[in-house]
């Protein structure tokens, strides 16, 4: 095949083509068209989705590093700067989910540790199909969960928590995201611009081998097909001891101040590494690849620009200082291998030996990729069926409840965390079923400081209002740090999305980023980075749009950090509801077990009430007035209840009579809607609250009762308890 | 008291046991390479997965310069605790009876446990009394142990046995609950749960605190 028509198998327009060729003044080669398709793929370049990406806010007085790192960064005083992303890797899951999650993780960790934090958690979210109805799904679900924990557990980072949502729309196309938070002295970070003529390059960590050539643009950029077992050779293997002998003599090479740059290599290899480092300190590199380091002979200059293997870093050192370098290496039984220089050309050589492999200016590679404007379209028709029922219209509150707290999304996860170290780090404060979000302490004198961190996103309700679902994965970020009585930060997204050349695509991520951009403004977080993963689509069409937020606050005194249980017999339990909170049944889980598709009205978050009224709880819940506090959220505020009670082992005589008598008995019992809270505590600490506490009754006793205008609804805890545990081993054998 | 931690490459658990160690004493990294102990009094083999145990667990560990120092100072008297990794890197080593095989889940299970303490004599246990109950959390793939009969008969007459899961709470299938044992001479222990973990309130537990006091309590500061 001629150079001129492989463009397009490696995923280029013509067009994009045409345009290589302007830049270049020539046809490019065959290394070169392969280093383009993958820094103009989607993945790398962005091109579909960088100019939405523009309209996110990222300033904030706490941001000390914001997008365009390896990972952003905020301050958490002390002196400490929290290190942050969530990224994808969905099309390599689906393919290999064992692997392709294992291998998300380790590439997470990498980019947290490349600005030189020490990786103190990873929280992951995940989507499948329905279990009960998918052997597929349960073998995906199965072997992601197991690829997350090989390979956290083995690195000695805490998996501290995360989300999993199954729908039929995630079926062909699962979702993998991973994210790791890191701590490093503010002075400390160190960026990735490479810098100073002459400088050596290194690269250290595992060998190149053959895996992952192309994952960026044969996996990444384009949508799942029938022919996908032959794309296994895409998705790279992770070995998670090479990454922490690679974790641990990165930070030591930057503890001794070793290094003028670091990066490390993720999509796209050697190339997006070097070219990234290139063109952020203005500068060219000649890299030869014959002097890296191979798993096996015979690999063309392309393959070893490309190859994705995992487990490796790039560095630039002062040529005086790569013996100490190396030494450091060496203790750690790491492999280190001067690949190239700094230089002064603007350009990316890529030497084999005496040959030019290829030779680009850096510029046309990183900055030049195209960006397109989309082209959105409201859909005329449905674009998401309705999933099968599972529940009927007229099941009564009591097996509404039962099933709801069974059900695949609302299920304990412990089945799924045990299998993650959660501990590791002496930091976990808070673990999974704790509390609304991940309590992690920073080290310092009593009152210990801590980190709160939670990841959200609820596709079927972005499917059902782009822009309102997007807003409401932000809210419920910000409401579950509140539940611990943390102050948000910043945050780092990932927009997992179909294909943005569709229309109704197009127009899901362009209303989802609107919603996100205008949720972070009115709530005062920036976004510090994050990641897009487009052409999530199989044969039966497109994911839900699941716009991913994983969120970091802060809280002054780790020991009150809020639980989600309710505390103690005899405390009162009340609703914290902001005036605007109007939960209906529109995207609903009910709605979905009883087949409805993913469409009607969310109800509408009032953004600049929200944020008074997280404020207030995160207040009450730091000075230590209330004794639990709880988002309701999922399955409403029946589910949220129940959780509490379920959390506690600790039943509750509640009636929601006087609950918002405006809306329907059930909307009040299930429906969903930002804005509202369980509480409990010490009657006196819900004056603080003025209106929007409604006192709901006592906890205490073995039985949860609850009445209201629905009429009465008692259930045994340990009957509760049972269905929440068992719901999910009981879909997966 | 000077504690010794050491750190293989894969080593994960090791920062926190220097950590909880140095709540009751001194201590210091011993590097896996090195062939010095730095006159500690106790050495600690820590959780993790140590030369990424690609192999069977512990078996390249039990070959590295510094396990020759520790077995050396085992087989004099010295106080070593191996934990999770630790112990099976000492059961390999051959310091400790026995074997851990897989769980029977075959999965990595992390989950808060009750231990109870069957011999308080031990000087990784003394601190405790016998039937004492301690919550710790364990968190392994490989933790079942396992051990012939007649060894196990004699390591329950010898008072070798140390640490049981209590009942309901063993979930790898160890034969007889057995979480943790010790050599002949008592001065080796290992288990499976992680008392490094369980030594501040804020993180779920101080009941790990009590096997490192034990220790303390034996030479004085």
């Amino acid at each position: 095949m001629t150079v001129a028509a492989r463009h397009r198998e490696l995923g280029l327009t013509d067009d994009e083509y045409d345009r290589i060729v302007s830049l270049l003044g020539r046809d490019p080669n065959g290394v070169e068209l392969a280093m383009f398709s993958l820094m103009w793929s989607e993945h790398c370049g962005y091109k579909h989705s960088r100019r939405l990406l523009e309209t996110l806010p990222t300033d904030g007085p706490r941001v000390v590093m914001g997008p365009g790192e390896n990972a952003g960064a905020v301050d958490v005083g002390g002196g400490l700067a929290c290190a942050f992303k969530v990224e994808s890797h969905n099309h390599p899951s689906a393919v290999e989910p064992f692997q392709g999650a294992a291998t998300g993780v380790g590439g997470i960790l990498r980019d947290v540790f490349a600005v030189g934090a020490r990786p103190i958690a990873i929280l992951d979210s995940l989507r499948f199909g329905e279990p009960a109805a998918s052997a597929r799904s349960r073998y995906l679900l199965e072997r992601a969960v197991a690829g997350i924990g090989h390979y956290g557990n083995s690195i000695g980072v805490a998996t501290v928590g995360g989300e999993i949502y199954f729908e039929p729309a995630y079926e062909q196309n699962c979702l993998v995201n991973a994210m790791c938070l890191g701590l490093i002295e503010t002075k400390r970070l160190i960026r990735s611009a490479a810098a100073g003529v002459g400088n050596v390059v290194l690269l250290f960590g595992a060998r190149t081998g053959r895996d992952g050539i192309g994952g960026a643009s044969v996996l990444a950029s384009a949508e799942l097909g029938e022919a996908d077992a032959a794309k296994r050779p895409s998705v790279q293997i992770g070995d998670p001891f090479e990454e922490k002998k690679l974790l641990e003599c990165s930070l030591e090479l930057l503890d001794r101040g070793l290094l003028v740059a670091l990066q490390d290599l993720g999509a796209a290899g050697l190339t997006s590494s070097s070219s990234e480092m290139a063109a952020k300190g203005g500068v060219g590199l000649d890299l030869d690849v014959e002097k890296v380091p191979l798993r096996e002979a015979g690999m063309e200059p392309f393959e070893i620009m490309i190859s994705e293997s995992q487990e490796r870093m790039l560095c630039v050192v002062e040529p005086e200082r790569v013996a100490a370098v190396v030494a450091v290496c060496e203790r750690w039984e790491v492999n280190a291998t001067a690949v190239g220089v700094v230089t002064d050309s603007g350009r990316l050589r890529v030497l084999a030996g005496d040959d030019v492999a290829a030779d680009v200016p850096v510029e046309a590679l990183v900055d030049a990729c195209p960006a397109y404007d989309l082209e959105p379209a409201a859909p005329g028709v449905p674009v998401y069926p309705a999933p099968p029922a599972t529940v009927a219209e007229d099941a009564d509150a009591r097996a509404s409840l039962l099933a709801l707290l069974g059900s695949a999304n609302l299920a304990s996860r412990r089945w799924a965390f045990e299998q993650y170290d959660w501990l590791v780090g002496s930091r976990t404060v808070r673990r999974p079923e704790q509390a609304d979000a991940a309590v992690l302490a920073l080290d310092g004198p009593e009152p210990r400081r801590a980190l709160a961190v939670s990841i959200d996103g609820n596709g079927r309700r972005v499917a059902c209002d782009p822009y309102r679902g997007a807003v409401e994965a932000v809210v419920e970020c910000a409401a579950n740090l509140a539940c611990t009585g943390a102050e948000p930060l910043g945050l780092t997204n990932c927009l997992n999305f179909g294909n943005p050349e569709k229309p109704h695509i197009a127009w899901q991520l362009t209303r989802a980023v609107a919603g996100l951009g205008d949720a972070c403004r009115a709530l005062g977080v920036p976004v510090v980075g994050g990641n897009v993963s487009l052409y999530n689509e199989g044969g039966e069409g497109p994911i839900y749009p699941t716009p991913v937020v994983g969120m970091v606050g802060e809280l002054p005194d780790a020991a009150r950090a809020g639980r989600l249980g309710f505390a103690r017999a005899g405390d009162a339990v009340a609703l914290i509801a902001a005036a605007s909170w109007a939960p209906s049944p529109a995207g609903s889980e009910l709605a979905k077990l009883r087949g409805r598709a993913p469409a009607g009205e969310l109800p509408a978050a009032d953004l600049g009430e929200l944020r008074v009224v997280h404020a207030a709880v995160r207040q009450a819940v730091r000075s230590g007035a209330l004794r639990s506090a709880h988002d309701v959220a999922e399955g409403g505020l029946a589910v949220a209840i129940a959780e509490c009670c379920i959390a506690a082992g600790l039943g509750a005589e509640l009636d929601l009579g006087a609950v918002a008598p405006a809306l329907d008995p059930e909307a009040v019992l299930f429906g969903e809607g930002p804005g509202g809270f369980v509480v409990s505590g010490p009657r006196e600490a819900f004056a603080a609250f003025g209106a929007a506490a409604t006192i709901l009754g006592t906890a205490g006793g073995d039985e949860l009762r609850l009445g209201g205008r629905h009429g009465l609804l008692a259930v045994p805890v340990e009957e509760l308890a049972r269905e929440h545990a068992d719901g999910l081993a009981r879909l997966l054998h | 008291m000077k504690f010794g931690v050491v750190r293989f490459p894969g080593s994960c658990d090791d920062v926190d046991a220097l950590h909880a160690a140095r709540r009751v004493g001194e201590a210091v990294i011993l590097w896996h390479r090195d062939r010095d102990l730095q006159g500690v009094d106790a050495v600690i083999v820590p959780g993790g997965f140590s030369y990424g145990d690609y192999l069977r667990v512990g078996a390249i560990a039990r070959f590295a310069p510094l396990m020759e120092e520790i077995d050396r100072f085992a087989r004099h008297g010295g106080l070593v605790l191996g934990i999770c990794n630790g112990f099976q890197v000492l059961c390999e080593a051959g310091l400790l009876p026995g074997a851990l095989l897989p769980n029977v889940s075959l999965r990595f299970v992390c989950r808060q446990v009750d231990l109870d303490v069957v011999n308080a004599g031990t000087p990784w246990t003394r601190a405790c009394r016998p039937g004492d109950r301690l919550s710790i959390p364990a968190k392994h793939t490989t933790g079942r142990y396992w051990a012939p009969e007649p060894v196990l008969d004699e390591l329950e007459a010898n008072g070798q046995v140390v640490l049981r899961y209590a009942t309901g709470n063993g979930f790898n299938g160890s034969v007889r609950d057995i979480a943790g044992v010790s050599n002949a001479a008592g001065n080796v222990v290992g288990l499976m749960p992680h008392p490094e973990h369980a030594v501040d309130p804020l993180t779920g537990s101080v009941d790990g605190l009590k096997l490192f006091q034990s220790a303390a309590a034996l030479v004085p500061a």
